[in-house]
């Protein structure tokens, strides 16, 4: 089943063209590895899907529904999550309290509403659970690893039981060993019928991941096939140009 | 051959080493409260035994009532300052608190008339800051140093600059809330207990209590999870001038009279409480008992000053210290927990 299809999506500022007319389909369970150098519109075809950017022409449906995304609430409202590079948690907070920010499970007492921290502890726990992660839930995020913190964002995706999850470089800036448990994390997404899309540099996450290889070249999709039907030399090489499509 | 250990074990348990003994020492100096409030318990002691004077009901009665004052002001400050800004007017407010609550009493409404105006007026001096930092994205600091000034010039224009010491058919009523006590303590330091608890309260079981930490912790975060951002911050500058404005009137009922500068200087003791208490001035961390804690140490410091026969010039020294103090125990902090 195709949860996201976009359809000659393009987006101009002022002169310079993005995006030059982008169709793409994501199916649900499916991992999309996007590639391509700085500059070539990668963070905006992400950012017009997380409903950061509106596309200047072209068409977004969602499983098979036509949507227009205002703004990322939009975007959430439609079963889109995006775990950015910088994973937008807060240090001094739980992990739990992170996954939960800005939907804070609440009790009644009285007149008085007060924060559910149990519930959103067990509930936190649940998800850390399903990700295999050994992430704890009360456990401060100042406190946690690379792989840790990232489970914290990626859970929170889950919390909305998102159907796309768009992953802004998520091994970019953690150590060697945790890249594995980050791959890991995603691998657990993906199982769980989750349609990803990875943005990376790294050409062993994307060939250890991808089903199938995204390459962008100055706005334009210059290659789509599936992992097996490509090799890291020709992505290379579609990225910098040496190779005109594939 | 002994079988070497794996490396990655090695890595495994040493790193689980360095995380215990950092927990145990993250333990010991995260409750910096703790500390600053040993500090004030022991020269609480030293001067009973020091001094006559020092333990007598009288003095301890001045010393918690006095720190009350700052204390109330501080519990606003704490919620500012743990959302990553600062409240320069806080001082001022509780001038023109005072002064609205005298003016209308002198008028001759009630009390409660004078307090409902007096409290709005601050309400309104803290929206107006709270709108400009959150909406026009100003800094606080800026933003709330034109408020010092603005909000004493309105108390100044309002009074024509006269000191007020009659206050209407309600005078007793004013006098005893600021000036009479209750079983021994003095009402300023039940208020003070009362709005502790509140703001604790606030700050640890509601959902704005959790946005105000993660604000001062990670803005772009908290926007990006959907939280209401400016309203929370709108929010959190009109509690701290309502605190100011409670604190303006009691004021107003101890000393019997309001006169124009009432609250100068006071945004700095209340900085510093809040700072010596563990507030973090880079936004995210800080607690209702060091706040409090904080200003009974400054109280504490000033009395006893005056019990030793030391001039009280030597007060904004020692006051200087510790605030240097507990900002150098916060980064000591910070170096070993990032270690």
């Amino acid at each position: 089943m195709t949860v996201l299809r976009l359809e000659n999506v393009a987006k101009n500022f002022g002169a310079i063209d993005a995006l030059k007319g982008v169709s793409l389909k994501i199916a649900k369970g499916e991992v999309i590895g996007l590639m391509g150098d700085n500059g070539a519109g990668k963070s905006t075809l992400v950012k017009i899907i997380a409903g950061n950017f509106r596309a200047s022409t072209g068409r977004i449906f969602i499983k098979d529904q036509e949507v227009v995304l205002h703004n990322p609430l939009d975007a959430r409202r439609n079963g889109i999550e995006i775990v950015y590079q910088d994973l937008a948690l807060c240090d001094n907070l739980t992990a739990a309290a992170n996954v939960f920010l800005g939907r804070e499970l609440t009790r009644r007492i009285g007149p008085i509403r007060i924060n559910d921290y149990a519930a959103m502890n067990r509930r936190a726990a649940e998800l850390f659970g399903e990700l295999k992660s050994e992430t704890r839930p009360r456990d401060l995020v100042r406190q946690m690893s690379g792989g840790q913190r990232q489970a914290v964002a990626i859970a929170r995706t889950r919390l909305s039981n998102a159907d796309i999850v768009l992953m802004d470089e998520p091994t970019a800036a953690i150590s060697v060993r945790q890249v594995a448990e980050v791959l890991n994390l995603i691998r657990r997404l993906r199982d769980q019928g989750v349609a990803v899309v990875l943005i990376s540099h790294r050409m062993p996450d994307v060939f250890g991941l991808a089903d199938r290889v995204v390459v962008l070249r100055r706005g334009e999709v210059v290659a789509d096939k599936p992992v097996e039907a490509t090799s890291p030399q020709e992505v290379t090489g579609l990225i910098t140009g040496a190779i005109e499509y594939a | 051959m002994p079988d070497p250990k794996p490396a990655a074990q090695v890595a495994d348990l040493a790193q689980a080493i360095d995380r215990q003994t950092n927990t145990r020492l993250t333990a010991l100096f995260a409750e910096q409260a703790t500390w600053v409030f040993l500090a004030a318990v022991l020269a609480a002691l030293i001067l009973s035994l020091a001094t006559d004077t020092f333990a007598s009901p009288q003095n301890l009665f001045n010393v918690t009532r006095n720190f009350a004052f700052v204390g109330l002001v501080a519990l606003g400050m704490t919620v500012v300052i743990i959302s990553g800004g600062i409240e320069l007017s806080v001082g001022s407010v509780v001038c023109l608190s005072a002064m609205v609550q005298a003016i209308v009493m002198n008028a001759g409404f009630g009390f409660w008339t004078g307090a409902v105006l007096a409290l709005g007026a601050s309400a309104m001096v803290g929206f107006v800051n709270g709108a400009l930092i959150a909406w026009l994205r100003m800094p606080s600091f800026v933003v709330t140093l034109g408020m010092l000034s603005i909000a004493r010039s309105l108390a100044m224009v309002l009074s024509d600059n006269r000191m007020i010491y009659e206050f209407g058919p309600d005078q007793d009523l004013l006098f005893l809330l600021g000036g009479g006590s209750t079983f021994g303590i003095a009402h300023p330091v039940i208020a003070l207990v009362g709005l502790g608890m509140l703001t604790a309260f606030l700050l640890r079981w509601t959902r704005w209590g959790t946005h105000v930490f993660a604000i001062g912790a990670n803005e772009r975060a908290a926007v990006l999870t959907g939280i209401a951002v400016p309203w929370v911050k709108i929010s959190v500058y009109v509690f701290a001038a309502i605190m100011a404005g409670v604190t303006g009137i009691l004021e107003a009922g101890w000393l019997g009279g309001v006169t124009t500068n009432l609250g100068q200087s006071m945004e700095l003791a209340v900085i510093a409480a809040t700072v010596i208490g563990g507030a973090n001035l880079l936004g995210g961390s800080g607690t209702v008992t060091g706040a409090i804690v904080g200003a009974a140490l400054i109280e504490i410091i000033r009395n006893s000053l005056i019990l030793l026969g030391i001039s009280t010039f030597w007060q904004g020294a020692f006051v200087g210290f510790f605030i240097i103090l507990a900002v150098a125990f916060d980064r000591l902090r910070a170096l070993r927990s990032s270690r």
